[in-house]
């Protein structure tokens, strides 16, 4: 036993490690970049911190934007466990959103309570068929998973426009078609004492949910043999086409929920947007968090941070709003190449823990 | 080929550490100019590691290579080849869609920038006619039997104009037919004093039938030496396993009634690109028996065994177990009790990044003791099984938490053998079961199939291995064309008649 312990202790090291050195190593990246930008690298760094863990606003916004990553994260992380690289988290958003707020508009009487879990329930159940249809070409079809859940992302954002320029128009949205609002009562409130909507929580709940459904049951374990090693599967017998259905759904009923709480938490009414580019800013988060759910929430917040400190960046320093996708960019780039630094280190650790 | 006797190498005092694991601990090794040198030992002795730092992958932390009596550093691979020293891998390095002469060329060191392929077709056949062997230099890769691409391989280093040839378990893809044809043309190349071989190899008929010495490694250490004219088979196999081999009695049971358990009939299945490659096969196994289906590989074996894993589905024909038609669903596995260990289990049956403990389980997650209420997980559980199977298997190293991939091979089989053999089983479907393991853990794995077949298990035991299907099997039948074609009792069987029908001649 007293062997297995530096083990156990060197396979969390490597992930921190190398996570830790492609942060710095973008961040040295964006510096080079916002000084030939004739910014002060410093100064950004400075900045940025205010604006996204200065101070408790700073903190709320934020969070406000993290808690959508938490859930579009995961429409990556979890068909990642069955070797699937699906993209379409954007996708699921939309497709959650449209649907939730037109539940919402079909009852008008009802109690918010029950329009709030009903359009949770359509959300989820939008989102985890629009994913699904990705699962099940791959399975039946052979479709690579990653082309078709990125294609169904524009299917959905254009199947929004249509639906909000056409059937769902509100009349009076007239230079951004909407839907009508779904009504001041039916909008999700915010944690007391805080400006925080609780998006945040069902954020992190639905994190903590995934990580012990992949790890603590069944289902999850089933899902990591077949991602591992699909024949290994098959002689264990498992019905690995409905793995990867389920699995899909599940993701893609993260995302509609995302987008569910968008429309019921900030906007009120489905519109574009919804295609805020949260989905694919979590593919992002997922990278980083190596696909595992309570990593994702760490992550998260960071990104979530640096989306935050957007404004200020372009106040302070005079620096294009687009900034800070130039370093999620850079960070998403390190982040895949730090991917083939795994195991090289392997000797090192080995020697070090001797 | 070049002039003179090839170089005469030595390795002396080779120790070689891997963080705590001495790998290598003063080893010390020879290879006489022109000789047929093998080197044995078993799974994990250090032999790969000690070619390894010959061939400048690893560079050992003690003791020097010496070639023709001057001490050398070999940085690299491609600097043993400046050397005239040439590896041949167990598994093929060719580039399958191109031709021969194709990958001859374009394993030379250097390439010039325009390939005048004229002249390099003209050189290299030139070169073939020195050659004992042949291969087509126009014929695609993907297209020549296993023994023609080991051919290939040898060849390739040959045109490197390498006089030492380092062959790790070369004979293992191949054939008997092909691995004695391709030992006897080295063979005469040593005698002609042209090239110096060294093979890594279990296989100790071939030692004897074949090389001039032999060295022996045991856990890392030089265990001796010696002419192999002088030793005989049980005495090198003493060597290698430490301990005079008890050829243990496999122990048969006979059961009185003949209980029929797997069915097959009239199965026909397609291989990856279509083509039919069982066609029409009909197979009864009963209980208590096992059936060693024996024929050349690429006779339609793969596909059986993987239509009864679950890996591939029929394109017709039946399968019963126990009088009920059988689909390899989780359900129906686990109500029959099939259980399978296929080839190249870490490929076939492991999931390498998951633990030995997750690995050992994939049979029976789903149920108590591991699955708390059928859906949760516990973790405590699986390590608790899993320690009893290590323990029992002998399992090494017994740690369940590492990760099954960083297990050797004859480990990793150890593993899925005690996973498939832990509950009780009523089928066992297994294939290759001993491939490139050593004498010892070939010899447990052999006594732990006997022990299943005397508690009662109908086995299908598709093997390679001729020696194996007659020492195991109750019954032989020969797989030939997709077809069995030829059906014997073990105790009755004439391995002459075998033969003829596993290379097709039925006169």
């Amino acid at each position: 036993m007293s062997v297995a312990v530096p083990q156990i202790l060197n396979k969390a090291l490597e992930p921190f490690l190398i996570i830790v050195g492609s942060l710095t190593v973008s961040m040295v990246l964006f510096g080079i970049f916002v000084a030939s930008a004739g910014a002060d690298p410093f100064e950004v760094y400075q900045t940025m911190y205010r604006a996204a863990f200065g101070t408790s606003f700073s903190w709320q916004n934020t969070l406000v934007r993290a808690a959508p990553l938490m859930l579009t994260a995961l429409c990556t992380a979890l068909p990642g466990y069955l070797g699937l690289i699906i993209i379409g988290g954007e996708g699921a958003v939309v497709m959650g959103g449209l649907f939730a707020a037109i539940v919402a508009l079909t009852m008008p009487t009802a109690p918010p309570i029950v329009v709030l879990t009903t359009m949770a329930l359509a959300g989820m159940v939008a989102g985890g068929v629009w994913l699904m249809i990705g699962g099940a070409l791959r399975h039946y079809r052979a479709v690579n998973e990653t082309i078709s859940s990125l294609l169904l992302n524009y299917i959905a954002i254009a199947l929004l426009n249509h639906l909000v320029t056409s059937t769902f128009r509100d009349p009076e949205s007239l230079n951004h078609p909407s839907t009508h609002h779904i009504g001041e009562a039916n909008m999700i409130g915010v944690i007391p004492g805080t400006d925080l909507h609780w998006g945040l929580v069902f954020g992190i709940v639905a994190c903590v949910i995934a990580w012990f459904l992949m790890h603590h049951t069944v289902f999850g374990f089933a899902s990591r043999i077949a991602g591992g090693n699909v024949r290994a599967a098959q002689v264990a017998g498992l019905p690995v086409g409905r793995l990867i259905l389920t699995i899909c759904c599940v993701a893609g009923a993260a995302g509609g929920l995302a987008g569910m709480l968008e429309v019921a938490a900030i906007h009120g009414r489905a519109n574009d947007t919804l295609n805020a580019n949260y989905g694919y800013a979590g593919i992002l988060v997922a990278f980083v968090a190596r696909n595992n759910p309570l990593a994702i929430i760490p992550v998260a917040v960071l990104l979530g941070g640096i989306r935050a400190s957007s404004g200020l960046l372009q106040r302070a320093h005079e620096l294009p709003d687009a900034t800070v996708l130039v370093m999620q960019g850079i960070i998403f780039l390190v982040i895949l190449f730090s991917e083939t630094l795994y195991g090289r280190f392997a000797k090192l650790q080995k020697q070090g823990a001797s | 080929m070049t002039d003179g006797a090839p170089p005469d190498l030595q390795a002396l005092g080779i120790t070689k550490r891997f963080g705590p694991l001495v790998a290598l601990k003063d080893v010390n090794f020879h290879l006489r100019s022109g000789q047929f040198h093998a080197l044995l030992g078993e799974n994990g002795a250090g032999k790969s590691t000690l070619v390894k730092c010959i061939m400048g992958y690893y560079h050992p932390d003690e003791g020097k290579i010496v070639l023709d009596q001057q001490a050398v550093t070999i940085h690299s691979p491609r600097d043993a080849q400046t050397f005239g020293i040439g590896m041949v891998y167990q598994q093929f390095t060719l580039i399958p869609n191109m031709t021969v002469l194709e990958n001859l060329v374009i394993s030379k060191a250097k390439l010039d920038p325009v390939i005048n392929w004229q002249q390099e077709e003209h050189q290299l056949t030139q070169f073939m006619d020195t050659m004992p062997f042949k291969v087509s230099l126009s014929a695609r890769v993907s297209s020549l039997a296993a023994g023609e691409k080991q051919k290939v391989e040898i060849l390739k280093q040959l045109a490197l104009r390498n006089r030492i040839l380092i062959l790790d378990e070369p004979t293992s893809v191949l054939t008997p037919q092909e691995a004695d044809e391709v030992l006897g043309h080295l063979r005469a190349m040593t005698l002609a004093q042209q090239v110096s071989v060294l093979i890594i190899t279990h296989k100790l008929r071939e030692v004897a039938a074949f090389a001039d010495e032999v060295t022996v490694l045991r856990k890392g250490q030089f265990v001796g030496s010696g002419n192999v004219s002088e030793l005989n088979v049980s005495q090198m196999a003493e060597m290698m396993v430490g301990s005079e081999v008890t050829a243990r009695p496999k122990q048969r049971t006979v059961l009185s009634k003949k209980v029929p358990k797997l069915v097959l009939q009239d199965i026909r299945v397609k291989d990856d690109i279509g083509v039919e490659v069982v066609r029409g096969l009909h197979l009864t196994i009963h209980e208590g028996e096992i059936v060693g289906v024996a024929g050349v590989s690429g006779n339609g074996q793969r596909e059986l065994v993987e239509i009864l894993s679950g890996q591939r589905q029929t394109t017709s024909g039946t399968i019963h177990v126990q009088d009920q038609p059988f689909q390899p669903t989780r359900e129906q596995i686990m109500r029959h009790k099939i259980f399978c260990l296929p080839e190249e289990p870490l490929q076939n049956t492991c999931v390498g990044r998951m633990t030995v403990a997750e690995n050992l389980a994939f049979r029976n997650f789903d149920r108590e003791p591991h699955a708390v209420g059928g859906w949760l997980i516990s973790h405590p559980a699986l390590r608790r099984s899993a320690f009893e199977l290590i323990e029992r298997y002998n399992i090494k190293p017994p740690y369940p938490d590492t990760p099954i991939q960083s297990l050797s091979g004859g480990n990793i089989q150890r593993a899925v053998l005690a996973r498939e053999l832990s509950a009780e089983v009523e089928i066992l479907i297994i294939a290759n079961p001993c491939f490139g393991l050593d004498f010892l853990a070939m010899e447990e794995i052999r006594l732990q199939i006997v022990a299943a077949r005397n508690r009662g298990t109908a086995v299908l035991l598709v093997s390679e291995d001729l020696d194996e299907i007659m020492e195991l099997s109750d019954r032989t039948v020969v797989m030939f064309n997709g077809q069995l074609v030829y059906e014997t009792t073990s105790s009755g069987a004439d391995l002459a008649i075998i033969g003829r029908h596993m290379t097709g001649h039925t006169t």
